[in-house]
């Protein structure tokens, strides 16, 4: 059976789709103003290389943000998933002994503990502010004039801990200002920008509670640094999947295969 | 359990709700014309000992800050303007959202009735008389005081009674004792002659004992309301609950809201026994907690008809007004009433008003969070519960407190919980695709999917 599973996420919307257990391609593109085309994009860029048309997808999740933008055509998906219970089905399945996953997003923070079957036992979302998620590390990379992508490894460079105080992305960016005209070097600025997320997220996975194996996920998950200084904050190791933006379209996919 | 098939339940409209919804209107337009009858008004809290005034006559007409403070959040754009009206005074954005609206309310002269319609002059109180456990109530009016001195030249007469002896309810937590009844006691006695002297009128104890009495009856015939909806399925939804206890926030000590409570009663038990919802596809039950976003309470209906969950009340919508106790059986009922030859005097009448108010399940979760987690989690098994919902209600710091440690007691008694940040009674802090986000969620986790629309 061909299942597909399309996380329409505030940054980015990603397609997987699946033959039974088995990935048959993977597709991302960004969200942008028109989710509906992004949607559609990312799904035919899936479709293509899988070899596949729509008409041979059986049946088709959604979830993300955005997901209720799928129910229409173009790609008229049969359901919608909220986000906790896609990242609970994927992470389970591409690390099975999952118990905690977190997952870092471009606006949203989210975190839950699940069972071996990829059910949700309790969850916990950050509030309105997207502090401590990825669009906070976009502003801080410009703050910094450095790539977004460069933040990680910059932030493994530092071996001093400089405490940042503001939580809020506004304050936040006015505290790296202060600290680039005391002219701390650039790497230790990442790493104090890396911890405070990690503190907020930490102090957030800490209210749903830690049990091994944690893992974690979204597109936050790709920087290094911040994979680092979470393992610090939270005391424990951190599985991190390869490609773990894409865990909640897989989850998606996978739910999409019980055909509920 | 939550039921994975979707059943049809019965419906039918309340038949006393216009009554409810009449009695309420009436109230807000008599504490407006009260000087037209002759009358006097007072001010004071929700929770204050509202029968004690009625010593003074039967032209003593009150305004309950707290509803007042929840009707104005209910109307969005008065609310707002309300709330600009008091950060523009000078007071933080972060104090009670009720207070917030009050204080506007005052500030701007204006006065909003039940309807919402808006009338220019706030009815000033001639006295106010409150109570004070919640870190709001008493500088809730020596700030109303403050207001209407600058503003009208008007210097209106306070009494504050202190409440904050320690949680009493007894078989469960109970550190009431003689002194401490006796300090709250005679802060009442004195009040009493406060009350002659401020207004210059003869106190009447028969007319307070039978406030009293009235009280007593009417909180614990709502908490026999309340412990019907342990029914599957519920009678009453959360929603529908609101305009219905609303009455004893307002006027718990009138024969009216006695009549009306009789009646509800009578109306709820007729609806068990026919098996009618309140919620046509019941199939999962949770409660919420605090003062809910009132600008908002579409959220409820969104649970009812995409989900079939019914919230079927929550500790503030059963202990705001109800009274409650622990039964024999350890199950929660309600409070037994004492026969009316028992308040034979002034002093016995007025103790055992103090200790009827000190049970209030309102007021321990203040002192200690064992009491409202323990409260919480009879109330979860008793009215067979699948779910919390705990509103981190940035709003009412009083209520809101121990909250956290609330949840982590539910789930440690294996409740499943979620929490939504919002505020009762101010908009510009709570988002609303982002809460039913959330409950989407909640409900998912619960193994509920959407009921397919035919």
């Amino acid at each position: 059976m061909i299942t597909a599973g399309i996380d329409l996420g505030a940054r980015t919307v990603k397609a997987v789709i699946m033959d039974g257990t088995k990935i048959l391609s993977k597709a991302i593109t960004i969200t942008g103003f028109e989710q509906k085309q992004s949607a559609e994009e990312a799904l035919n860029n899936a479709l293509k290389t899988a070899g596949i048309s729509r008409k041979d997808i059986e049946y088709l999740v959604a979830t993300g943000t955005g997901r209720k933008v799928c129910l229409e055509p173009p790609i008229s998906a049969n359901r919608e998933v909220t986000e906790v219970i896609a990242d609970a089905a994927g992470a389970v399945f591409v690390h099975p002994a999952t118990r905690t996953v977190i997952d870092v997003g471009a606006e949203e923070g989210r975190a839950a503990r699940v069972d071996e079957k990829g059910s949700v036992k309790d969850f916990v979302i950050n509030e309105r502010c997207a502090a401590g998620a990825g669009t906070f590390v976009e502003a801080m990379a410009r703050a910094l004039e450095v790539r977004v992508e460069d933040m990680g490894p910059l932030a493994l460079k530092s071996t001093r801990s400089i405490p940042m105080n503001a939580q809020c992305t506004v304050f936040a960016e006015s505290e790296v200002v202060t600290l680039i005209h005391e002219q701390t070097p650039k790497e230790d600025i990442a790493k104090a920008i890396v911890d405070s997320m990690a503190a907020r997220i930490g102090s957030m996975v800490r209210r749903v509670g830690i049990e091994k194996d944690v893992v974690l996920i979204g597109g936050v998950a790709k920087n290094i640094g911040f994979v680092e200084a979470l393992k610090r904050e939270l005391a424990t190791d951190i599985v991190v999947p390869p490609d773990p933006e894409f865990v909640g379209a897989l989850g998606a996919a996978l739910i999409a295969a019980r055909k509920e | 359990m939550v039921r994975k098939d979707v059943p049809e339940y019965p419906t039918e409209p309340l038949k006393c709700w216009d009554e409810a919804k009449a009695l309420r209107r009436k109230y807000y337009e008599d504490y407006l014309t009260a000087k037209e009858k002759g009358g006097i008004r007072w001010a004071g809290g929700a929770w204050s000992f509202s029968a004690i005034p009625e010593g003074l006559g039967d032209d003593v007409y009150c305004i309950t800050s707290e509803p007042y403070g929840a009707t104005i959040a209910f109307f969005k754009e008065f609310a707002m303007k309300c709330q600009e009206a008091t950060e523009a005074a000078g007071y933080a954005r972060d104090l009670c959202a009720y207070m917030r609206n009050y204080w506007g309310s005052e500030l701007r002269d204006e006065y909003i009735l039940a309807d919402g319609r808006i009338v220019k002059g706030f009815p000033l109180p001639d006295f106010i008389w409150q109570d004070h456990i919640c870190c709001s109530h008493a500088k809730w009016y020596q700030v109303v005081r403050e207001i209407a001195k600058k503003k009208h030249g008007k210097d209106i007469p306070m009494y504050c009674i202190d409440v904050s002896v320690g949680p009493h309810i007894p078989r469960l937590h109970d550190e009431l004792t003689d002194w401490r009844l006796e300090y709250v006691t005679k802060q009442l006695l004195d009040g009493i002659e406060w009350l002659e002297k401020v207004t210059g009128r003869r106190f009447d104890d028969k007319r307070m004992i039978d406030a009293i009495y009235n009280e007593m009856r009417s909180t614990s015939l709502w908490a026999e309301i309340c412990t019907l909806n342990a029914n599957v399925p519920a009678p009453l939804d959360e929603k529908t609950m609101y305009s219905l206890y609303v009455l004893g926030t307002l006027m718990k000590h009138k024969k009216e809201c006695v009549e009306f409570y009789e009646k509800l009663l009578a109306e709820v038990k007729d609806r068990v026994r026919r098996g009618i919802a309140a919620c046509k596809h019941e199939r999962c039950r949770i409660i919420t907690d605090t003062q809910p976003p009132w600008g908002f309470l579409s959220i409820f209906r969104y649970l009812e008809r995409e989900y079939g969950c019914v919230s079927v009340g929550s500790l503030y919508t059963f202990g705001l007004i109800g009274m409650w106790e622990v039964k024999e059986d350890g199950t929660l009922g309600p409070k037994t009433v004492p026969p009316k030859s028992a308040l034979k005097d002034r002093e016995t009448a007025v103790r055992m008003y103090a200790e009827w108010m000190l049970n209030k399940p309102e007021w321990p979760h203040f002192f200690n969070p064992r009491v409202k987690s323990d409260l919480l989690i009879k109330i979860a098994k008793q009215w067979k519960l699948d779910g919390v919902a705990l509103h981190y209600n940035r709003g009412c710091e009083g209520l809101s407190v121990h909250i956290t440690q609330n949840r982590l007691d539910l789930l440690r008694a294996g409740i499943p919980v979620m929490v939504f940040e919002g505020n009762m009674g101010d908009e510009r802090e709570f988002d609303m695709p982002r809460t039913l986000a959330r409950f989407d969620m909640f409900m998912e986790s619960l193994g509920l999917s959407k009921i397919k629309k035919e």
